[in-house]
């Protein structure tokens, strides 16, 4: 039986330091809220007026102008397919790369180490600063918007993908080694169908990421529906904006029951 | 036992994933077709695309070394940015909650809950940048489009979450606050914030995090922060000051990856 | 024939797992190898097809230096070593099929193993030998699917696809029920005869390698304490391989009352 005396007589739910820490943590939060709100370059009578100026905006958003439906949909459908392409293009872009960042495939360690470089920076640069640079390059147009997607969507897919080769059962690639077939070969057969379902999942869920990504590329002139947005801003034709947004929304949701249905099929 | 030997094929094929062989040579043609006409489709622009081999090296050879010279317009963004992300994290996570309450399946009834789940849809669908352009348009340039900007990010994830773990909550302590005839204020007081909060403040982290990252981004339209340094470093042709941004940018996101990687592991 | 000399494997920079041992295995015995955990069996096995890598000493495989080759001629030398492991080590997700060809891949050009186009001649062997152990119908179902008993048949089939010249075994039926055990032990034994082939079985089963084998390697700490026909293996063979271990956990099933007296190493 458990000793009763062995309790302590006061309950406390956490001992002295840990209140300690907690309360400093909140404290900090506490003193970056004020200092945020405090020195923000805001006029805050704006922000009074924000609502108002939000309803305003809304009004004259409706009713929507659905006069140029057919076009909005056809360059929606071009989103859709920088999208496609621009994932399909990176699935297998990122398979060399994740293949080189997993420590249990990885050549040597100067390769581990270029792999995982190519990750991070793949990753922390966002899709629109990645657009920014391509349209630099390549000018605006839907190439910049192609590569842009593919250079976020390498270091998505290679981590994920990395990290499901370090996972696999190392026996079976041992059993291949020892029947004397190449490297190449025991990938194949040993590594490659184990990471096939992550390598589907994680395909699909980039694709529905970009097709998101890909509708504000336009904002930086890397093509898609985000130009045809755009314009219409930049002419203050609202109802029309109203249309492509309703568009956009459309687009989105399809895109995830799409995505919902074939993992659901592939897996 | 093999006295009349069986009589294997001398050809063997995988089974395929798609038995039917319609549907699957189907699906495999209309794969093809797609992937053809997706590429031959787009309006691509070839000349203009292969001028980009010298474009990208003179924005290379301009870019290098990064400049720091202006760092106080840097440093002004970057404070920026974090004071952006702050605010909206506050912002976003206590809109979230009563916007989770609505679209919680066991709390609320049905219209409610359909408004909140809407809510919920539409915050999430939109990306950051879209949501920027139209409250840079109502509420002008600078950073409370930001704020707002995000507070919308924000409650799209937050409020997500929030409504799953609510719809998950051990009604037992529900009802026996019931039972001894508290009021609904304190029984959600009692009975449902403490079963909420942890996951509350793992989100808090996780979004200001977030909230960071996507801050760099929607400055892009005019937003504020860094992001807007960085467009207009882009737009002023100043590429080493682009560069110097960039990794400033990347830098901070590797170090708030890991500051809120470890107090979540700490807060639990 | 197996003629191994001297053979040291050191992991890292700790004690030797194998201490100079010297092992022949002439033409096509089944040979069992027992001795207590961490005496050293496995890595025995490994080092002869170079799963790991001797520190020193020399494996020669019918005249053939298994132990100084490289690259190319190091997979050409595994082509004729087939090895059964105690965890089956299919591809769960392939087919049985797809699985038994892999013992094939030393031997296949590369677009067709990526196609899945086996030759001829190699799925007339597939189907000859999984009809054999009995598994033939299971050629369409994925590993994951099967039995233990089943998987284990089909790891044999992997190996006997090698062509081999000869078999190593590693703990083949320790995830196995006594009875499927007993027909896999049979069945090494029987393919050991038909294709004139020597096997090496680690095996902790001791009662099980007396029956099967016909002949025992006793090990203990990386040395060879005992090696004769399973008849030779007495009471006192059995406590110098097992010394200080208790009776119950030496395999044997049917022991007399132990004598705890330890004798000393
Ligand atoms: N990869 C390795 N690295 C370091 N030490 C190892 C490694 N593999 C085995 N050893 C050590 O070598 C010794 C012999 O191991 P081995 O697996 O050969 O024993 P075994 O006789 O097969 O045992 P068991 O009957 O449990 O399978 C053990 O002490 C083990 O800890
Ligand atoms: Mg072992």
């Amino acid at each position: 039986m458990v000793e009763l005396d062995a309790h302590p007589q006061d309950w406390a739910r956490y001992t002295p330091g840990q209140r300690l820490f907690r309360f400093l943590v909140f404290l900090a939060s506490v003193a970056a809220v004020v200092w945020a709100v405090m020195s923000i370059d805001v006029i805050w009578p704006w922000v009074l007026d924000a609502p108002e100026q939000m309803g305003d905006l809304f009004g004259r958003m409706v009713p929507p102008d659905f006069s140029n439906l057919s076009d909005i949909l056809w360059v929606l459908l071009e989103t859709v397919n920088i999208a496609t392409i621009a994932t399909a293009v990176a699935v297998f872009a990122a398979l060399p790369v994740a293949y080189i960042a997993a420590q249990n495939t990885t050549p040597n360690i100067a390769t581990l180490w270029l792999g995982r470089f190519i990750l991070v920076s793949s990753r922390s640069v966002n899709t629109i600063i990645w657009a920014l640079l391509f349209v630099a390059i390549f000018g605006p147009g839907i190439i910049a918007g192609i590569v842009a997607i593919m250079f976020r969507s390498i270091g998505f897919i290679g981590k994920l993908l990395g990290e499901a080769i370090e996972e696999i059962d190392r026996r079976p690639v041992e059993a291949l080694e020892a029947t004397g077939a190449s490297r190449l070969k025991v990938i194949l057969y040993a590594i490659v169908p184990q990471v096939m379902p992550t390598f589907w999942a994680v395909s699909i869920l980039r694709w529905d990421i970009n097709l998101r990504e890909s509708t504000v590329l336009g904002l930086v002139g890397a093509g898609g529906i985000g130009i045809v947005l755009q314009s219409a801003i930049d002419t203050f034709n609202w109802p029309e904006a109203a249309t492509v947004l309703l568009a956009i929304l459309a687009l989105v949701i399809l895109g995830e029951i799409v995505s919902a249905t074939l993992r659901k099929r592939i897996i | 036992m093999s006295q009349t030997r069986e009589t294997w094929p001398e050809t063997w094929h995988r089974p395929p994933m798609i038995a039917n062989p319609v549907l699957r040579y189907g699906l495999a043609a209309a794969v093809l077709v797609y992937a053809l006409w997706a590429v031959t489709s787009l309006p691509f622009d070839w000349q203009r695309a292969a001028e980009g081999l010298a474009r990208a090296q003179r924005i290379f050879a301009g870019s290098i070394p990064p400049s720091f010279e202006r760092s106080g317009l840097l440093i002004d963004g970057f404070l920026e940015s974090i004071k952006i992300a702050i605010l909206a994290t506050v912002g976003g996570v206590l809109l979230s909650i009563p916007i989770a309450f609505m679209a919680a399946k066991n709390l609320a009834p049905k219209p409610i809950y359909l408004l909140g789940r809407a809510i919920i849809i539409v915050a999430r669908s939109f990306h950051p940048v879209i949501v920027a352009i139209l409250f840079v348009k109502a509420v002008g340039f600078g950073p409370l489009a930001g704020v707002l900007t995000l507070i919308v990010y924000s409650v799209g994830f937050v409020a997500k979450m929030l409504a799953e773990r609510i719809e998950e909550i051990d009604w037992g302590q529900v009802e026996a606050m019931r039972s001894v005839g508290a009021g609904y204020l304190s029984t959600l007081f009692y009975a449902v914030f403490p079963q909420i909060m942890p996951r509350q403040i793992g989100l808090s982290i996780y979004q200001l995090d977030s909230n960071l990252r996507a801050s760099a981004v929607v400055g892009i339209v005019g937003a504020g922060g860094i992001g807007s340094t960085l467009a207009n470093a882009f737009g002023r042709y100043d590429y080493d000051f682009a560069l110097a941004i960039t990794m400033v940018i990347v830098g901070a996101i590797l170090v708030s990856e890991g500051i809120s990687g470890q107090i979540r592991k700490r807060i639990w | 024939m197996l003629k191994i000399s001297n053979l040291v494997k050191r992991y890292g920079h700790g004690e030797p797992v194998l201490k100079g041992l010297d092992l022949e295995v002439p033409g096509n015995s089944v040979v069992a190898i027992i001795g207590a955990s961490g005496a050293g069996k496995s890595t025995l096995l490994r080092c002869i097809n170079r799963l790991v890598e001797p520190t020193s000493g020399t494996i020669a495989l019918n005249d053939i230096v298994l132990s100084d080759l490289k690259g190319r001629e190091l997979r050409a030398a595994r082509r004729r070593i087939g090895m059964i492991f105690q965890s089956f080590n299919l591809v769960d997700r392939l087919t049985v099929m797809e699985n038994v060809q892999s013992g094939r891949l030393g031997y296949l050009p590369f677009w067709r193993a990526a196609s899945r186009r086996y030759p001829k001649r190699d799925i007339r062997r597939a189907y000859e030998l999984m009809e054999r152990v009995g598994i033939a119908h299971y050629a369409n179902k994925r590993a994951d699917e099967l039995s233990g008993g089943e998987r284990q048949r089909v790891g044999v089939v992997r190996a006997l696809m090698q062509e081999p010249e000869i078999l190593l075994a590693d703990e083949p039926t320790a995830s196995l029920d006594p009875k499927t055990s007993e027909q896999i032990m049979e069945l090494l034994r029987s393919l050991s005869a038909e294709f004139a082939l020597p096997v090496l079985i680690n095996i902790h089963n001791v009662a099980e390698a007396r029956l099967y084998t016909d002949r025992i390697v006793g090990m203990r700490y990386g040395k060879i304490m005992f090696d004769a026909e399973p008849s030779r293996l007495d009471k006192a063979a059995m406590d110098e391989i097992y010394a200080g271990l208790p009776a119950e956990e030496r395999g044997e099933e049917e022991t007399p009352a132990p004598s705890l007296q330890v004798s000393a190493a």
